[in-house]
C-alpha cells in the first residue's frame, strides 16, 4: 500500500526543488520509510544537512531540521547528539559537502564512532552551483570546470569511511530503491556511526555533460556500474574499474561515542568526590 | 506469456481491491522513470505543453498493475502513489 | 571553598565562570594560548555532568557548539588569531540563525601564525566585522581578574538574552596571568525565553512580541527550520526583498535599541580631566597606572575604558571629546581601536595612538612619556 509521505513532509514546501530525475528524492523517500519503520517520533529526530542540492532536504521533512554551512553539517550533528544522546540525528549530505570541503570531519565522525547515520547522495557533481567537478567525478568524465576530462582520480566514500573507522557502512544506488531503504534502516539501527552511500543521479548538470542527460539512461548507468560485493570478489580490478560496488561492506560493534563519554562523566565524578 | 503471467497475477490478487494508482500532477516532472521501470507498462508520458517539463504521467492500464511499488519507490517527485 | 580566595589564571578563571553561568558544553581545538580553558573544561564539565570534546578543527569547535545550542545546552568555545580566522564562518551562521554562544579569543600577534605565545590587540576590527555580509555581535573585553569571572557570565546572559553570538576578547597577557580571586556568589544567570505559545503556533524568528523572538530547543516538540539562508519567520529560507530588510533591520535594533542593558565601561579620573585615554583590555590597566603617574605629576589625566568593546559605547566618547583637547589610544596594534574613537570623536578632539606590536605590553612610563608629549 502507498506509503504516506505526507505525514513526514512538510506539504507547504511542496512540490520540491530538484530537478526532473534528480535521485535525491528516491534517497529522501527510502529515509521517510526507514524512519517510519523505526517507529520514531518526529519530535525525537533532527535531520542536519550542509550546502548543495542535497542539503535542501531539512526544507521539506517534519522533523528538527537544521540546515548548515558547506561541508559542515557533521559538526553541528556532533554537537546536537552530545547534547541530546538520546535523540536520532541523521545527517545528509552531497558528495561534495561531504567528501571534499567536509572530507575532514567526515573522517573524524568515522573515527569517533558517535551515534549517527550519515547518507551521501553521491551524484558525482557540483549539482546546485552548476556542474562543476566533484571528488567523486570519474576520471575523465566531463564537468564545467572539466570541460576536457577529470584529470583527478574519484575518491571512494564508503571505502574511506571503513578506513576511518565508521563501524556500518553501506552503499546502494537509486535505481534500488528497496534496498537503499534497507540499509538505511540497518544504520539507524546500528549503534555508531553508520555511513550509506546513495549512488544517485543527476541527469541536468551531470547527465548533460556525459551523454546521459536522460534519467533513465543515467538510472540505469548507475544500476550497471554497481556490482554486489560477493559478485565483485570473484571479479579482477581491471574488471572492476570504473565500478562500485553495493552491499552493506562493513558492520562492526565498536565503543560508541556518547556511551563512552558517559563513562568519562563517572569517572570524573567518582575523581571530584574522592578529592 | 508476459500477458499471461500478469493476468494469472491480478486474477489472484481478485480477493484484495483493485490497486488504485493516483498521480500527484503538480508534483510530476515529467522524469519517466516511473514509465520505464514499470514491469507492466501501466504509466505513460502524456505531452502537456501547458506544464514547464512538457509532460505529466498518466495512468493508462490500471488493471495491469501488480502493486509491485516499483513506481512509487523510484518517483522521485513523491507523485505516485499505489494504494 | 570557594569563600576564599585563591590563584586563578586568567584561562582558567574564565573556564569557571562559563560554568558557573551554566555552560554545560564546550568543544575546542589546541591553540596556544588559549588551550588552557580547553584543559579546565575537559577536566571540569564532565564533573558536572557537562560535555567536553576536542574536535578535528576550529571550524568544527564553532559548529558543534551551536549544534548545542540548539538543543537548549549553553555552548561555548575558546581559540586564538589563527583559530578565530577559522570560526569566522560559522559565527556567520550563529548570527543569521540568531543561535547564543559564546566565543573566546585570547588574542596573539599576527596576522597568520604571528607570535603564538606573546599578546596582542590586533583582533579588534575581526570580533567586530570578522565574518562577512552585515551583522551585529556582541564583544566583551575584560582587563581584571573579577571582570573575566563576572565578563564570562554576562557573556552567557547577554547571548541567552540577545539570541546572539557573544566573543570574549582576552589577550595573552590577561589569559596567562595569575592573580589571587575569590569567587562571587552574586550575580545573575539568564536563560533564553521558551516559547509560551503551543507548536503550531510557534515561528522562531517572529517579530510580532519584540525584536528577541523566543528560541525552542530541539526535540522539546517544536518542530522548525534553521538555516544559514536568509530566511522569513518560519526558518525557512526566502529571497523576499521586504522579509529581508525586516528580519536584518531587526537584527540589528536588537542590539543598537538596548545598548543601556549592553554597554560596559570603567571611567578613571575623568571628572576633571585635561587629557584623556582610552583603552581596553590589558592596556586598560597599563593606561590606568599611567593615569596615576601623570597625576604624580600634575597633569590631569584620566582614562575611558569599554568592556563592552562591541557595540562600541560611542557616546562617551563623544562626550569625552567634548570634555579634553587630546585623546590617547593605547593599543597593541598599530591602530584598530582608534579608527573606531576618531569616528566617533569626528574631529572634536586630537585622537593619536600609542602603539606597540612585537609581543611586549606598553608600559605605563611609556605611555606617560605619550601624555607628556602632548602637554
Amino acid at each position: 500500500m502507498a506509503f504516506n509521505y505526507e505525514y513526514y513532509l512538510r506539504m507547504d514546501k511542496m512540490p520540491h526543488m530538484w530537478c526532473p530525475g534528480c535521485g535525491i528524492g528516491i534517497v529522501v523517500k527510502a529515509m521517510l520509510r526507514a524512519i517510519d519503520k523505526m517507529g520514531w517520533s518526529k519530535d525525537d529526530v533532527a535531520v542536519v544537512s550542509g550546502i548543495g542540492c542535497t542539503s535542501r532536504t531539512p526544507g521539506y521533512v517534519d522533523f528538527n531540521t537544521l540546515h548548515t554551512t558547506h561541508g559542515r553539517a557533521l559538526t553541528f550533528a556532533t554537537g546536537l547528539k552530545l547534547a541530546r544522546p538520546d535523540k536520532h540525528v541523521i545527517v545528509i549530505s552531497g558528495d561534495g559537502d561531504a567528501a571534499a570541503i567536509g572530507g575532514n570531519h567526515f573522517l573524524h565522525a568515522c573515527r569517533r564512532n558517535i551515534d549517527l547515520t550519515l547518507i551521501v547522495v553521491n551524484n558525482y557533481i557540483y549539482g546546485m552551483t552548476g556542474g562543476q567537478a566533484s571528488p567523486t567525478t570519474p576520471f575523465g568524465a566531463r564537468a564545467s570546470t572539466a570541460p576536457y576530462g577529470a584529470v583527478d582520480s574519484p575518491l571512494d566514500i564508503s571505502r574511506v569511511a571503513i578506513a576511518a573507522g565508521a563501524s556500518y557502512v553501506a552503499r546502494g544506488t537509486v535505481a534500488q530503491g528497496f534496498m537503499l531503504e534497507k540499509f538505511i534502516y540497518n544504520g539507524f539501527k546500528h549503534k555508531g556511526f553508520a555511513v550509506i552511500e546513495a549512488m544517485s543521479t543527476c541527469p541536468i548538470q551531470y547527465g548533460r555533460r556525459n551523454k546521459l542527460s536522460d534519467p533513465v539512461q543515467l538510472l540505469k548507468w548507475v544500476k550497471e556500474h554497481g556490482v554486489p560485493a560477493k559478485k565483485a570478489e570473484k571479479m579482477s580490478p581491471e574488471e572492476l574499474e570504473g565500478k562500485f560496488i553495493t552491499g552493506e561492506l562493513h558492520n562492526q560493534e565498536r565503543v560508541e561515542y556518547t556511551e563512552e563519554y558517559e563513562l568519562v562523566r563517572q569517572r570524573a565524578q567518582e575523581a571530584a568526590g574522592a578529592r | 506469456m508476459a500477458e499471461t503471467a500478469t493476468a494469472e497475477k491480478v486474477a489472484k490478487k481478485k480477493e484484495k481491491p483493485a490497486p488504485r494508482i493516483e498521480v500527484i500532477d503538480e508534483f510530476c516532472k515529467g522524469c519517466n522513470i516511473c514509465v520505464d521501470i514499470c514491469p507492466t507498462n501501466v504509466l505513460e508520458m502524456k505531452p502537456d505543453p501547458t506544464r514547464w517539463v512538457g509532460a505529466v504521467v498518466v495512468v493508462t492500464r490500471p488493471e495491469a498493475c501488480t502493486r509491485c511499488m516499483l513506481c512509487e519507490i523510484h518517483c522521485p517527485d513523491f507523485a505516485i502513489k499505489v494504494y | 571553598m570557594d569563600k576564599k580566595i585563591q590563584l586563578w589564571e586568567g584561562n582558567h578563571l574564565v573556564a569557571e565562570a562559563a560554568i558557573r553561568a551554566g555552560c554545560r558544553f564546550f568543544a575546542g581545538y589546541p591553540i596556544t594560548p588559549s588551550s588552557e580553558v580547553a584543559e579546565y573544561m575537559a577536566w571540569k564539565l564532565p564533573q558536572v555532568g557537562g560535555t567536553f570534546i576536542q574536535m578535528e578543527d576550529e571550524i568544527a569547535s564553532m559548529g558543534a557548539i551551536i549544534g548545542a545550542s540548539l538543543a537548549g545546552v549553553k555552548s561555548m568555545t575558546a581559540t586564538s588569531g589563527p583559530g578565530f580566522s577559522l570560526k569566522q564562518e560559522n559565527l556567520g551562521f550563529a548570527c543569521i540563525a540568531e543561535i547564543p554562544v559564546v566565543i573566546l579569543n585570547v588574542m596573539r600577534g599576527g596576522p597568520s601564525t604571528g607570535l603564538p605565545t606573546h599578546p596582542s590587540q590586533m583582533d579588534v576590527m575581526q570580533a567586530r566585522w570578522g565574518t562577512h555580509g552585515d551583522h551585529w555581535i556582541i564583544a566583551i573585553a575584560p582587563a581584571y581578574m573579577d571582570e573575566i569571572f563576572r565578563g564570562t557570565v554576562r557573556a552567557f546572559n547577554l547571548a541567552e538574552k540577545y539570541r546572539v553570538p557573544v566573543i570574549i576578547l582576552l589577550d595573552e597577557i590577561l589569559g596567562h596571568m595569575h592573580e589571587g580571586y575569590e569567587i562571587p556568589d552574586d550575580f545573575e544567570i539568564i536563560d533564553r525565553a521558551k516559547p509560551d505559545v503551543p507548536p503550531e503556533e510557534y515561528f522562531p524568528y517572529d517579530d510580532s512580541k519584540g525584536d528577541v523572538p523566543p528560541l525552542a530547543p530541539f526535540f522539546t516538540g517544536y518542530r522548525y527550520n534553521v538555516t544559514g539562508l536568509n530566511h522569513d519567520k518560519s526558518g525557512f529560507p526566502t529571497t523576499n526583498p521586504e522579509l529581508i530588510q525586516r528580519d536584518m533591520e531587526r537584527q540589528r535594533r536588537k542590539l543598537y535599541a538596548n545598548l543601556d542593558d549592553i554597554l560596559w565601561y570603567d571611567e578613571y579620573k575623568l571628572d576633571d580631566a585635561e587629557i584623556g585615554l582610552v583603552a581596553f583590555g590589558s592596556m586598560g590597566r597599563s593606561a590606568q597606572v599611567a593615569v596615576d603617574l601623570a597625576r604624580e605629576q600634575g597633569i590631569k589625566a584620566g582614562l575611558f575604558r569599554p568592556i563592552t568593546l562591541w557595540p562600541f559605547p560611542e557616546e562617551k566618547v563623544q562626550q569625552l571629546a567634548e570634555q579634553v583637547d587630546t585623546i590617547l589610544v593605547p593599543e597593541m596594534n598599530l591602530g584598530q581601536l582608534i579608527l573606531e574613537v576618531e569616528r566617533c570623536v569626528h574631529g572634536k578632539a586630537n585622537v593619536e595612538g600609542v602603539n606597540k606590536v612585537g609581543g611586549l605590553p606598553i608600559e605605563p612610563p611609556e605611555i606617560l612619556e605619550a601624555i607628556k608629549a602632548r602637554i
